[in-house]
């Protein structure tokens, strides 16, 4: 296998096993957030504030393996 | 296939220091803010205020009702410095959007040969911009801490000699400070420079209309991460000032 095919491969590991565990727990954040507001409609806006906090979170992590692939690609 | 850098183009030099496309852009958002600071300043004096200082003003209020409830009684002290945060951020993150940064070219001498790069960068793509927000943040939380607690409590939260498990706690602890300047600094930047690469490759891929969703999705994305840096500040500044047990 040649270096260059190599290095497009690694860019593809690196972003595709980099979204899985992210993708879980912004899944489990909006299904409890869901969860939440049908429990307590009343705090809606605390509600979405907190979710889309630790969606940021959640969200950060992939970016990272993003910019971990993109490097890979681009530098 | 377009080309993209990681890093910001050196456009002139000036005085041995190398001016680069996003120091540039970075000049021209500083000025607007303090522009629309000053107009906004400017016309709470007056008697019959224009429409736009109303929005600002709508702004303002909204942002510092949630950070009423992270901050409670002590957000007028840390309000100008979040919100200093949130809207250049903003400002920065939406003028790497507007037509013809990043697509205007100008043509520069590197080495012997001339290449074209662009004339502006959407600021918050290019890591160095990232990294100073973050750690202007994390010093000012540090700061903040200090003239709260005192120096000698500060000190305490790292330096803890009551138990080994203390002690280990308060080395974790002086790590988690400096993880707290790179988690900043990588999301803001990878979040807008992936924008960038996404409008980039988007425009590449289908030339008319395509880009249109993402220009919105990247215009939310812009908003929201500007809330979340200054939310995370005001969220470590609230823990930052009250005293452990």
């Amino acid at each position: 296998m040649s270096a260059e095919s190599m290095k497009l491969l690694s860019v593809a590991i690196a972003i595709a096993v980099g979204a899985i565990a992210p993708a879980l727990g912004i899944g489990m954040i909006g299904s409890k957030a869901v969860e939440a507001l049908g429990r307590n409609p009343e705090a809606e806006s605390a509600i979405r504030t907190t979710m889309i906090l630790a969606l940021a979170f959640a969200e950060a992590i992939a970016i990272y393996a993003l910019v971990v692939a993109l490097i890979l690609k681009f530098a | 296939m377009p080309h993209i850098s990681i890093k910001a183009e050196k456009i002139f030099e000036l005085l041995g220091l190398g001016i680069t496309n996003s120091m540039i852009a970075s000049a021209i958002v500083f000025l607007i803010t303090i522009f629309i600071a000053l107009y906004y300043k400017n016309q709470t004096s007056k008697k019959r205020k224009s429409n736009f200082y109303y929005l600002i003003k709508f702004f303002v209020k909204n942002i510092y009702d949630l950070f009423y409830s992270v901050l409670g009684e002590k957000t007028d002290v840390f309000f100008p410095l979040l919100f200093a945060f949130f809207f250049y951020i903003l400002l920065e993150n939406w003028f790497g959007l507007l037509p013809g940064v990043g697509s205007l070219l100008i043509k520069v001498k590197e080495g012997h040969e001339e290449i074209f790069v662009p004339l502006l960068r959407g600021n918050n793509a290019d890591l160095n911009t990232t990294l100073a927000l973050a750690m202007i943040s994390v010093i000012s939380i540090q700061l903040f801490s200090i003239k709260f607690l005192g120096i000698k409590k500060y000190l305490h939260k790292f330096f803890n000699f009551s138990s080994p498990i203390m002690f280990f706690v308060g080395i974790l602890d002086i790590l988690s400070e400096f993880s707290k300047v790179l988690s900043f600094a990588f999301r803001l930047f990878g979040n807008i420079f992936a924008g960038e690469v996404l409008l980039t490759i988007v425009a590449f891929l289908v030339p008319i209309l395509a880009s249109f969703p993402f220009i919105a999705l990247e215009i939310f994305v812009g908003f929201v991460q500007a809330l979340v840096f200054s939310m995370l500040t005001a969220v470590f500044l609230s823990s930052a000032v009250v005293e452990h047990h």
